[in-house]
């Protein structure tokens, strides 16, 4: 595809965020990856897991950010670089009304996550939805179950290799 | 890192409100016990279980157990291609299909190069509109009856009977519409449309007024959702509460007009913020009061729609839907104003294929919900009810 998101003109959405990016860039270095401006959702990634609590602390506190208000958080697979990942869609509600996403990726295969359900409380159930879909721990959650699923199934249903177990207690369940 | 865990609980609690409302008598014996409200109780609406903790009748703590309703809508949705979601997407908040298929069309849009035709857009803010009624009705009268008044639930019954009509006339379905279409609508308005929802608009506005009578001067009710379920703005905007849950809390917080999508901007209407001389700012009563209020603001909007809207004879609004719709690469969150909150999508599209390849469904009840451990704490029991009334959930969008 030739027509990729860069040629467009960047919206003010995008240079409100560029100067998010720069706020945190001079606080954590190469913690963080480079902006990526995509017109609709700009967003950079956490290159320090073990980091993204600290930053999402600082970016709810820290007077020029205030992103104090958590839209969604989204679990994704990405089974080619055999990573689990998750999406934050973070705004400043009221303050700046500025506007970020951040992704944090893990190891597939038990890999773990800092937890922000204690810096934003959106987290908590969007976290154990989270783990309940994509099976990546959350290090630190104060209520670590699945949530939709019931306690006792198997396997994580989002990820893109999930088989469905053939019975449940006995009862068949259909593909 | 003792000062990260220090930052972390810095973070506002709600106070519970209920211990000086409450005299509870010394020495008695005071052994917890456990009390399942639901799944099948007529307050939770819907299938939700709450265990609550309760001494005598104070509620300890409520743990909210969710999924009986769980589809998996996400995996469902990277199965089908785009514009087969939205029947999907429609089930979602079964109350407000309409307001459903706009978020995710806004969502989908954003990642496709097509212009909507301004009568489609038009269309949509209608439909849409309209069912907000619909949808601020039910939460309304099932309210009403949560707390035991039954006239008002009868009256909106009655009159959200004339929304579906109209909504059925439109587009051939009652209540899971499937209308509103990635780059257009099913169909146009039919002929007379216009005239028989002015002619609502006439009707239903003095009816809206006798609702507002019927239960906020009503004592009773008043008494029992007046400084209950109380949620400070901050710890609201913390768990990430959206529309009239937020706007209750007293936070001037409207996406219609943050984001000004579709053609919101041009029409004139207010963001309903209560003022705090019938309630507190943040109860219960506050968020009742916030959807009616919401409901007139609707009726303008209808109203002015239908005047500004453009005639145009055989119009094709299908004509911008294209043939493949095949976003471009690349990840987008879309959202618009539901009835319930913020609905967003967080989608993702490897731009060659004619299926999302992530499709997550950010649902407003699921968000407001997960409030209520923290909102039951010390509460009587009987309050519970009016507390979850209030949060206005609709299952079918809590458990996807």
């Amino acid at each position: 595809m030739e027509d990729t998101q860069e040629n467009m003109p960047q919206s003010s959405e995008v240079i409100a965020a560029g100067k998010v990016w720069h706020v945190l860039r001079e606080k954590f270095g190469d913690a963080i990856s480079e902006l990526d401006e995509n017109p609709f959702m700009p967003f950079f990634e956490v290159r320090q897991t073990e980091r993204w609590r600290e930053i999402a602390l600082y970016m709810r506190d820290s007077a020029s950010l205030r992103f104090n208000y958590m839209a969604c958080l989204s679990g994704v697979d990405y089974p080619e670089e055999e990573m689990l990942g998750i999406v934050c869609n973070l705004e400043s509600l009221g303050h700046h009304g500025h506007k970020i996403a951040v992704k944090v990726k893990c190891d597939r295969n038990g890999g773990t996550i800092p937890s922000v359900a204690k810096v934003w409380k959106t987290a908590e159930w969007h976290e154990r939805e989270a783990f309940d879909m994509y099976g990546m721990i959350f290090s630190g959650h104060p209520d670590p179950r699945r949530i939709l699923c019931p306690e006792d199934w198997e396997g994580y249903p989002l990820r893109k290799d999930y088989q469905v177990q053939e019975t449940y207690h006995g009862i068949k369940v259909p593909n | 890192m003792q000062e990260l865990e220090k930052a972390e609980y810095s973070s506002v609690r709600v106070t519970p409100k209920g211990e000086d409302r409450v005299i509870i008598e010394k020495d008695l014996s005071s052994e917890e016990m456990i009390l399942n409200m639901g799944p099948q109780h007529p307050s939770t609406h819907g299938v939700l279980r709450l265990e609550c903790k309760t001494d005598g009748e104070v509620v300890i703590e409520a743990e909210p157990y969710l999924g009986y309703l769980h589809r998996c809508f996400e995996k469902h949705a990277e199965m089908v291609d785009y514009p087969g979601v939205v029947p999907f997407v429609d089930r979602m908040d079964y109350l407000a299909s309409m307001n459903n298929d706009f978020a995710f069309c806004i969502a989908v849009e954003k990642l496709l190069d097509i212009e909507i035709p301004r009568r489609v857009e038009f269309i949509r803010v209608i439909v849409s509109e309209l069912n907000r009624i619909a949808s601020h009705l039910v939460a309304i009268g099932t309210y009403a009856i949560d707390l035991g008044a039954f006239t008002p639930f009868l009256f909106c019954f009655r009159d959200r009977e004339h929304i579906l009509n109209l909504l059925e006339w439109t587009s051939g379905a009652r209540m899971l519409y499937n209308y509103i279409l990635i780059g257009g609508v099913a169909y146009d308005l039919p002929q007379g449309f216009k005239k028989r929802t002015l002619e609502f608009v006439k009707y239903f506005r003095p009816k809206a007024l006798e609702l507002q009578k019927l239960l906020t001067e009503n004592e009773i009710f008043v008494k029992r959702t007046k400084g209950i379920g109380m949620m400070p703005a901050e710890v609201a905007i913390n768990y990430g509460w959206s529309g009239p849950m937020l706007r209750g809390s007293g936070v001037d917080w409207d996406l219609r007009k943050e984001d000004a999508y579709s053609i919101y901007p041009e029409l004139d209407f207010k963001v309903c913020v209560p003022d705090g001389k019938s309630s507190d700012i943040g109860d219960s009563l506050s968020r009742h009061l916030v959807r009616a209020m919401e409901m007139e603001q609707s009726l303008d909007i209808v109203e002015q729609c239908l005047e500004m809207m453009p005639e145009e004879e055989g119009f094709d609004p299908k004509a911008a839907i294209p043939k493949r719709i095949r976003p471009k690469a690349g990840e987008v969150y879309g959202r618009a104003e539901n009835p319930r909150g913020e609905l967003g999508f967080y989608i993702q599209s490897d731009g060659k294929s004619t299926k999302p390849l992530r499709c997550k469904a950010r649902s407003s009840c699921f968000v407001n919900l997960s409030a209520m451990k923290e909102l039951s704490l010390g509460q009587l029991i009987p309050d519970l009810v009016a507390i979850i009334g209030s949060i206005d959930i609709v299952l079918g969008e809590v458990d996807r």
